[in-house]
């Protein structure tokens, strides 16, 4: 009983620390303040598990996953490169490359966006992870049927942001390329597809995510023993939960670093856009 | 409805390229097929071969339609069988994690805009959240549930529901209670009106055009939530448990009628929030 007053006593601290933080105002409590309450909330969790003797079948105490992906890195390794090199990355850039070339060609005419962009926003909307038993079928158990997936999932997000993004410039911006005497290509490559990056890294971070969730979900439908899917659903069985929560550790750090890769690469790409301008 | 024929040309292409798609993908199971009685096909045989497989690797659309139509209509809706009977097991894990979703997207919001310290630390939290795969949670969320003495499957679908659905709405009420200009706070300091009065007679009617544009993403998500939450978990009711048991036991035309079904239930979902949200924007004088 005594930890769990002395998580409530932490909690009361680190949050009275917070307020006083942010009403600095400082350019460090800008990150300070969002570690802080992470913290907290870790060791209230490891407190509270320790107090309450809360059994680990359902919520291992945070060194216990610690001890877990420490001991076990060989295997998330294994996992990590089955799932996510190979599954969700080849996806991810076959889908997304694939949809804006598509994206490049419907633009050509006004007749096939105009009918496209309704039907793709659309089916963005569907839950079209159901496809994943149907790509089990056709391309087997191994990686390449979690790639298609992951090919499914993101064209079509991708799809309607690119069309979106290469309609974006007004007829001012392409008069002045026809006065320069400009060629349709030259017209792309110099006004309209950097006028629509913004619109393209939209998309592409909407697609990190799906590129992960649908590599995962394959998995529960038919895999080789090994990847992440495979595993939290085979430690799930066990009550492993322990290893369950280091693979989602490992999801979580995947998932951010992969946004955050991407977002990064948004801001090198699009300096001069108004939305990443005046950011440090 | 200026859109209109360009729609159904799209789609009208979609299907035949579908055809062309199942005539070639079944077409090596019927040549051995052919081969191993001793028989000559004809390429018109072919075609006929190709689209009425019991277990062909591409459905053709009029076999998914049939399947589509005797699951919808062909049995009671409370048999098994049914799709009706599915349909409402995942609506009702959908509609309870979109309304808890909400919930918690409102109440974030709030607390978000009235404190900076709650800003600055669950802000960064919730965006990371959603980096994070949800399915990973899922089949965890389902065991631990059960552990503690959760029998039915509707508590954990919803939870994921919300997860998904959260998002949205929190970013969308955000915005939209930091809606009201400098000047607009200012003639409300000038009537004396404390926080509350603000909130209530500001920034919640402010916010409300926002709030109903985040609940079209928001009922999408919390669907893909409440199927996802049915694949991992050995769940024998829904939409998604139809797909996992089409896969397993061989009938591929079951898991592509619920493919479709599940797609119709959130074309119907998507429409419903759509009017409610047309109808709120009539009522808040929003022009259209």
């Amino acid at each position: 009983m005594t930890l769990v007053i002395l998580a409530l006593l932490i909690w009361l601290v680190a949050w009275w620390a917070n307020v006083r933080l942010a009403e600095t105002g400082a350019r460090a409590a800008r990150y300070a303040v969002p570690v802080i309450f992470g913290l907290t909330i870790l060791v209230m969790w490891e407190l509270i598990v320790r107090g309450l003797e809360v059994s680990p079948v359902i919520l291992p105490a945070p060194t216990a996953i610690a001890d877990r992906f420490a001991a076990s890195l060989g295997t998330l390794w294994i996992d990590f490169v089955q799932t996510v090199v190979k599954g969700a990355f080849t996806g991810y850039a076959m889908g997304c490359s694939a949809a804006v070339l598509a994206a490049i060609i419907i633009d050509r005419s006004p007749f096939l966006t105009r009918g496209l962009l309704p039907v793709g926003n659309f089916v963005a909307a569907l839950p079209i992870i159901g496809v994943a038993p149907i790509m089990v079928m056709w391309f087997g158990f191994d990686w390449q049927s979690k790639a298609a997936v992951v090919v499914v999932m993101v064209f079509f997000p991708m799809l309607v942001n690119t069309v979106a993004g290469l309609r974006d410039t007004d007829s001012m911006q392409r008069d002045l390329m026809r006065t320069y005497g400009a060629s349709y290509w030259q017209t792309l490559l110099k006004l309209r597809l950097p006028a629509a990056m913004p619109f393209i890294f939209n998309g592409l971070k909407i697609a990190t995510t799906l590129a992960l969730i649908g590599a995962i979900v394959a998995e529960f439908f038919g895999s080789p023993i090994k990847g992440m899917g495979f595993r939290i659903s085979t430690s799930v069985g066990q009550l492993a939960i322990d290893m369950v929560w280091a693979e989602i550790v490992v999801a979580a750090i995947v998932g951010s670093g992969f946004y955050g890769g991407v977002a990064l690469l948004e801001k090198a790409v699009t300096f001069w856009h108004p939305s990443q301008r005046g950011r440090a | 409805m200026r859109n209109a024929l360009p729609v159904l040309t799209v789609v009208g292409v979609i299907v035949v390229i579908w055809y062309i798609a199942a005539i070639w993908m079944n077409s090596t199971w019927a040549l051995q097929m052919a081969e191993r009685l001793g028989r000559d096909m004809e390429f018109t045989d072919l075609v006929v071969a190709t689209m009425t497989q019991d277990r062909p690797l591409v459905a053709a659309p009029h076999q998914v339609v049939v399947a589509l139509w005797d699951g919808v209509f062909g049995h009671a809706v409370t048999s098994k069988r049914s799709f009706v009977y599915h349909g409402f097991v995942t609506l009702e894990a959908t509609l309870w994690g979109f309304a808890l979703g909400i919930v918690i997207g409102v109440g974030l919001a709030i607390a978000i805009v009235h404190s900076r310290a709650v800003d600055m630390s669950v802000m960064p939290w919730a965006v990371i959240s959603q980096t994070v795969p949800i399915v990973a949670l899922a089949p965890m969320i389902v065991v631990v549930a059960n552990a503690v003495g959760v029998e039915d499957r509707l508590l954990p679908k919803a939870i994921i529901s919300a997860y998904l659905s959260f998002f949205p709405v929190l970013v969308s009420m955000v915005s939209g209670l930091r809606a009201p200009n400098q000047m607009q706070l200012d003639l409300l300091k000038t009537y004396g009106a404390n926080r509350s009065q603000v909130f209530w007679k500001l920034r919640l009617p402010a916010s409300l055009p926002y709030f109903f544009a985040s609940l079209k993403v928001a009922i999408a998500a919390s669907l893909i939530g409440a199927i996802v939450g049915e694949l991992p978990t050995g769940a024998i009711n829904g939409l998604g448990a139809r797909m996992l048991i089409g896969s397993q036991f061989g009938q591929p035309l079951i898991m592509w009628a619920a493919l479709f079904a599940a797609a119709i239930l959130a074309g119907i979902l998507i429409i419903a929030v759509g009017t409610i949200q047309r109808a709120a924007d009539r009522r808040m004088g929003v022009a259209r």
